[in-house]
């Protein structure tokens, strides 16, 4: 739109010549409207609908207090270990910054987690938005790089081990592995020389990523507009004389006080742990990464964080070699399909039904068995391996590869229900 | 009773007895005790610095400990300066030692760094292992101990706790069967037998014990405290503040209907 076309601010507040002279020269207003006060959203939304603005409030509290910690971390292999006791104990408040950035952490795989098994729940992938699915996805991968750089800044026995173990999987790559790993690691072992450039991609590069990649989802997000738990599109029935939705909202004011108070209770249990279960029993912060690293001393039983063990699982449950290619190799490989399999979801659900509530029976037991497999996969993941336990991740990451490749068939038989042409409530 | 004999009831999946034969069963198993400790006795904290400086800071370092922190033990600098400063002149300084890393690896090994020791091997670790060493004249160092089998150091505190042998007995039921985990290894228990009494009672010596475990899980995050009285109000707050948005909310919402 011109300048010249634009009305002049008109409201309740004493900015009206400021906003007026602003919109003039930048799209202040119909930015604002776009997203916010004119920005409908399903009036339906539930509770797994919290987890998109809760992750993004985890963003914004991992970017502060991650300003913080770089003014003070040294990301050097002699200095770094004691670098973050001292932001521990000298710096003020460094300890609470430290806390809040290892607690996020874990709260961002949690509400991703969440908000994943929303959309999987709600069909929130399915046509029109497989490319909002799919920046969400990169999002995803993304984040998962972050938290792998990120853990070794400490510099601990967790660190180094963990990071050793995870440069070592791209050796496994027949022909250019060896290569590709010291490419990555920069030096023949995790040294000095990785950790500067791990520090480099945890602090700069992904983060940028990381934004631009949150500006898409939301772009792609109120292009195609939100679904909600009954999976119906709410554009199809408009107001013929506002062409409003009928069953949408303005997310401004509507969700941003109801998302204020989600911020509030999940604000709330984030200061229980930061305040009084910062190791989380040591699935936050692991003991041994209290032991500066050692490159002599492998600890007996390397785990990775949580967030990662049914990944790692399905890494271990592979071991059978096979058409000549190591099992290692297998595993990776598997545990690569296993992640990025994820993308191709918008395309291998058939159902007529994008929600859960209109599905069929064996939609709703596939899904949960499958969020038992992840379950039990994730806990295998932080144990040591024993012959039952590898047997159990080999039956689970069955289970979950067949839950993604059934999927056309069974969503296709499924007996669905048919769907209701307003929202509902329930 | 004059004999002292203090009691320590370990279940092992007695791995190192049995050789590992099936994983799982390989990993050795050993019953901790729950360090009786808090963090907020100031008077035990103060006992287990004294001990720290004068029976680990010798060896071991805490490197990354300031002798000032202890004035939030409640101690003066003058306290502190007189008292627990014996490797350093000025009260900022690190808890750093004299002997060199190259040195100690020469003689027997490096001793580790104690300023975060609580939070890698945990309170109830340090309470077992500082309680489990006995005479062991196969060890080069004449002693072992139950938690940290091999263990390199020897018992700092013997002339305290006075020398005692280890006397292992497999667990029996009634019947006289053995008992087994349920891992199917044997489940051992270990008695000590003082063979020359020290300084200390067992009681005394379980009470040093106690207080160093407390400075050293103390020192392992000396905001500990602060950190929880802070949450109380931090939690507080933000359950007032979740009310308020509930009811805001509620407020905005109560003329939408679906």
């Amino acid at each position: 739109m011109a300048a010249a076309e634009k009305q002049p601010v008109t409201g309740a507040g004493p900015f009206n010549g400021i906003l007026t002279w602003v919109d003039a020269r930048f799209p202040l207003m119909s930015t604002w409207k776009e997203h916010l006060t004119e920005y409908y959203a399903p009036k339906n939304f539930n509770f797994w609908y919290y987890f998109g603005s809760l992750a993004l409030l985890v963003l914004v509290i991992q970017i502060a207090t991650g300003i913080v910690l770089t003014m003070n971390y040294k990301p050097d292999a002699n200095l770094a270990f004691a670098a973050v006791e001292y932001i521990m104990r000298e710096v003020p408040w460094g300890w609470l910054m430290r806390y809040m950035h290892s607690t996020g952490a874990s709260a961002f795989f949690i509400c991703i987690y969440l908000h994943m098994f929303r959309g999987m729940l709600y069909g929130s992938h399915r046509k029109p938005r497989e490319l909002l699915w799919i920046f969400g996805m990169l999002i995803f991968l993304c984040l998962m790089g972050e938290a792998f750089f990120g853990y070794l800044l400490p510099w601990g026995q967790m660190s180094y081990w963990g990071a050793q173990v995870i440069v070592n999987l791209f050796a496994a790559i027949p022909f250019i592995g060896p290569d590709l790993a010291i490419w990555i690691r920069g030096d023949y072992v995790v040294s000095d020389a990785t950790l500067n450039r791990f520090f480099a991609f945890h602090v700069i590069l992904l983060p940028l990523v990381l934004l631009a990649l949150v500006a898409a989802h939301l772009l792609a997000l109120h292009e195609v507009g939100s679904n909600n738990p009954d999976g119906i599109e709410i554009k199809k029935r408009k107001d013929p004389k506002t062409g409003i939705p009928l069953d949408g909202i303005p997310f401004h004011p509507y969700y941003t006080v109801k998302d204020i108070f989600g911020v509030a209770v999940f604000l709330f249990v984030f200061a229980i742990v930061v305040f009084f279960a910062p190791e989380m029993g040591g699935y936050f912060l692991e003991q041994n990464n209290f032991i500066a690293a050692d490159p002599l001393k492998t600890p007996l039983h390397i785990a990775p964080v949580w967030y990662f063990t049914p990944y790692y699982s399905i890494l271990r449950a592979n071991t059978i070699n096979f058409l000549w290619i190591d099992a290692k190799v297998w595993g990776v490989i598997a545990m690569g399909i296993s992640v990025m399999i994820f993308f191709l979801l918008p395309w291998l659900d058939r159902s007529p039904a994008k929600s859960i509530r209109y599905r069929g029976p064996i939609f709703k037991f596939a899904l949960a068995l499958f969020v038992v497999c992840f379950l039990i996969l994730g806990y295998l993941g932080t144990q040591a391996v024993t012959e039952g336990r590898t047997l159990l991740a080999q039956v689970c990451t069955v289970i979950y590869f067949l839950f993604f490749l059934l999927m056309p068939w069974y969503t296709k038989i499924d007996k669905c229900i048919p769907e209701p042409d307003r929202v509902t409530k329930r | 009773m004059r004999r002292l004999l203090a009691m320590l009831v370990l279940a092992l999946l007695a791995a190192w007895a049995l050789a590992p034969l099936t994983a799982g069963a390989s990993e050795e198993e050993i019953k901790l005790e729950s360090a009786p400790i808090d963090v907020r006795d100031v008077a035990s904290l103060q006992a287990g610095a004294r001990s720290f400086v004068n029976y680990c800071l010798n060896c071991h370092s805490a490197s990354l400990m300031r002798y000032s922190r202890l004035r939030d033990l409640g101690l003066s600098d003058r306290q502190i300066m007189d008292n627990l400063m014996f490797t350093a002149d000025k009260i900022g300084e690190m808890m750093n030692i004299t002997m060199s890393r190259k040195d100690a690896a020469d003689w027997f090994g490096p001793a580790p760094d104690l300023s975060v020791i609580a939070r890698s091997r945990g309170a109830d670790w340090l309470w077992s292992y500082m309680r489990g060493f006995y005479r062991d004249a196969a060890s080069p160092t004449g002693w072992n101990n139950t938690v940290f089998v091999g263990v390199g150091m020897p018992h700092v505190l013997w002339k305290l706790q006075g020398e005692r042998v280890l006397k292992q007995a497999v667990m029996k039921d009634a019947a006289g069967n053995e008992l087994k985990d349920s891992h199917g290894n044997v489940i051992k228990t270990a008695t000590f037998q003082t063979i020359r009494p020290g300084t200390l009672s067992a009681v005394e010596y379980d009470t040093v014990v106690r207080d160093l475990v407390n400075f050293l899980v103390w020192m392992g995050e000396p905001n500990q405290v602060f950190r929880r009285q802070a949450g109380i109000v931090v939690v507080a707050f933000l359950f007032g503040f979740s009310l308020l948005t509930y009811f805001l909310y509620k407020e905005f919402w109560k003329g939408v209907h679906v």
